[in-house]
């Protein structure tokens, strides 16, 4: 996966890892069933809006609280192909990386991008480009290893390709 | 060169370098990888997948179903049978069933699991706690569970850090939940992201350890990828009690290490503080709360279903009621917790009181069962985060604050510090 392209869905500052995925769906880890749940609780239309490739873009802390991987894999299950935000939460960024959910941290971006607009993010370049308004801010780039990382659907995977 | 924070000596030391800085990338050897019976399920399925023969040390992993136990449903039950076979399976040491178990972060101190100078990693974000102990210990996803189970290995970036100075004495009834609301109102729930909280001072010899240990485990509400404290003749004291016979090595922060800036926070002059909704920085002293009645109350946790805990909350609800209609819920946080509480008699003193004592679990903290609160409803919780619908309906409501104002505003019915129900 060299770019991401969607529709924005926008947040603001500190969506926590509860309202991603609420405690009452972790009795399960099916990647579907939690995507059925993804953002309900700070967002109820998004399972219904939600398109495959979709992107989300969202204000400080994106991620906060509980370190569940649920949530990236909820998120990544609905269909997003990234999340763009001014900061993350430290386990929600290793956790999204580790299973090949790409997101790119950019302030700018993440002021200005409204929801509805069409964004392309470029993950060798870290180029994210406003189709709607034909603005683009410069996220950090992908290195190779994560590029790979992501293409290969998270580290365990990865981690067996290179043994191989 | 400058000289390294407490964190970052732990960490060079783990991976094997003379000297790490901030933002470099390294990979360190792990001293104790946990999971609990949400995260780890998904690690195990993640460890299938591995090229691997099985774990890196069976004596180095910690498994302790405690979120949705004793099961809450069949899907939890499958969750924790997965845990349990998978610890079967890989001969795990430290694998604690019911009956045995405690909430992972009250628990894996107290059987003396987590040392000065460890490195670990918990697939649990609460997993901070342990830097009570002069641990660098920080919470990951269960992929990085996964992997570390399996290599005994993990990746960081170094984290730069704060150090927060301690001056000072706690008022009574002030506690540790005070000191780290006050700091997370100070500095918000990103204040700290992605760097270590340095604790230091005078300040810290009169902390208990039970205080350090609920300071240390809401570093991660500051954003924080550690909370650490030194280790002092307290916490030596704790570990001849508790890890008897087991070596360690103490680190301390460098005299000329860098640290992105000083919080200096005079203990005495702490007040009893509540986070409103829905954000644990939304700091207010508990006796400029007003008139806000509740529904519920729970006292218990990783972070203050301690014994500490439950002697302060039993010392405010003593020869006093629980409010006519409230409810209210104290749960030990371990067996050890449970049994020493029985024969203090503080499980008599709640339970005269009309609270209700529960089985150690994680339970309503994180809205699994045992206290699930309605539409509407409004509770105040020793617990670490008030986030929308964490326990339970969307728009109901958890004011955090220290097992003393949760006592007395059970006994009172809104929220209350001891002093107005006449401690």
């Amino acid at each position: 996966m060299e770019q991401a392209y969607g529709k924005v869905h926008r947040y603001g500052d500190n969506v926590d890892t509860d309202v991603i995925i609420p405690a009452r769906y972790l009795n399960t880890a099916d990647p579907a069933e939690l995507a059925a749940h993804c953002m309900e609780d700070i967002d109820q239309e998004f399972v219904k809006r939600v398109q495959p490739g979709d992107i989300i873009v969202a204000d400080k802390n994106f991620g906060c609280g509980s370190s569940r991987e649920h949530a990236p894999i909820a998120i990544k299950a609905a269909g997003i192909s990234c999340v763009i935000a001014e900061t993350f939460a430290r386990i929600f960024y290793r956790n999204s990386i580790n299973i090949g959910l790409a997101i790119v941290e950019c302030p700018e971006a993440a002021k200005e991008i409204k929801a509805g607009d069409m964004v392309r993010v470029d993950f060798d370049s870290g180029k994210i480009t406003d189709e709607t308004t034909g603005k683009t801010y410069q996220g950090q780039a992908f290195p190779p290893f994560m590029q790979k990382l992501i293409d290969r659907g998270g580290l365990i995977n990865y981690i067996n390709g290179e043994e191989q | 060169m400058s000289g390294m924070t407490m964190s970052q000596k732990i960490l060079a030391k783990h991976a094997g370098l003379e000297s790490v800085r901030a933002g470099d990338l390294i990979e360190a050897k792990l001293d104790l990888v946990l999971g609990n019976d949400i995260t780890s399920p998904v690690a195990i399925r993640e460890m299938e997948k591995f090229n691997t023969k099985g774990v890196f040390d069976k004596s180095k992993i910690a498994l302790v179903p405690d979120h949705f136990v004793p099961n809450r449903d069949i899907k939890s039950a499958e969750n924790c049978k997965c845990v349990r076979e998978f610890a079967g399976r890989y001969a795990i040491d430290n694998y604690f069933e019911l009956g045995e178990m405690g909430i992972e972060h009250a628990l894996l101190p107290e059987k003396g699991l987590t040392l000065p100078g460890d490195l670990i990693i918990g697939a649990d974000s609460h997993t901070c706690t342990y830097g009570a102990l002069g641990a660098f210990s920080t919470g990951v996803g269960s992929t990085d569970m996964a992997a570390g189970m399996a290599t005994g290995k993990a990746w960081f970036k170094v984290p730069s850090a704060i150090r927060v100075e301690l001056k000072g004495s706690l008022a009574p009834w002030v506690s540790g939940k005070d000191v780290i609301l006050h700091l997370i109102g100070r500095i918000g729930v990103d204040g700290a992201l992605y760097k270590s909280l340095e604790f230091a001072g005078d300040g810290v010899a009169a902390l208990s350890m039970d205080d350090r240990f609920t300071i240390a485990n809401m570093a991660i509400e500051a954003g924080a990828k550690n909370g650490i404290f030194p280790v002092d003749d307290k916490a030596v004291a704790y570990l001849d009690e508790h890890a008897p016979g087991k070596k360690w090595e103490v680190f301390s922060a460098d005299p000329d290490a860098v640290y992105d800036e000083t919080i200096t926070i005079d203990l005495n002059t702490l007040k009893s503080t509540v986070a409103y909704p829905h954000l644990p920085e939304n700091a207010h002293l508990a006796e400029e709360s007003g008139d806000i009645t509740i529904d519920q109350v729970v006292i218990g946790s990783c972070t203050n279903g301690r014994l500490d805990d439950l002697r302060i909350a039993a010392r405010v609800m003593s020869g006093r009621h629980v409010a006519k209609g409230m409810r209210c819920i104290v749960i030990p946080a371990t067996q050890q917790i449970y049994l020493q509480a029985i024969e203090e008699g503080l499980v008599k003193i709640f339970i005269k009181a009309g609270a209700v004592v529960s089985t150690p679990t994680c339970g309503p903290c994180l809205g699994g069962h045992m206290g699930i609160l309605a539409s509407g409803e409004r509770c105040v919780s020793t617990t670490n985060r008030n986030f929308v619908g964490r326990m339970g309906a969307i728009d109901s409501e958890i004011y955090l604050a220290s097992p003393a104002v949760a006592a007395a505003s059970a006994v009172a019915g809104r929220i209350a510090t001891p002093a107005v129900i006449g401690c």
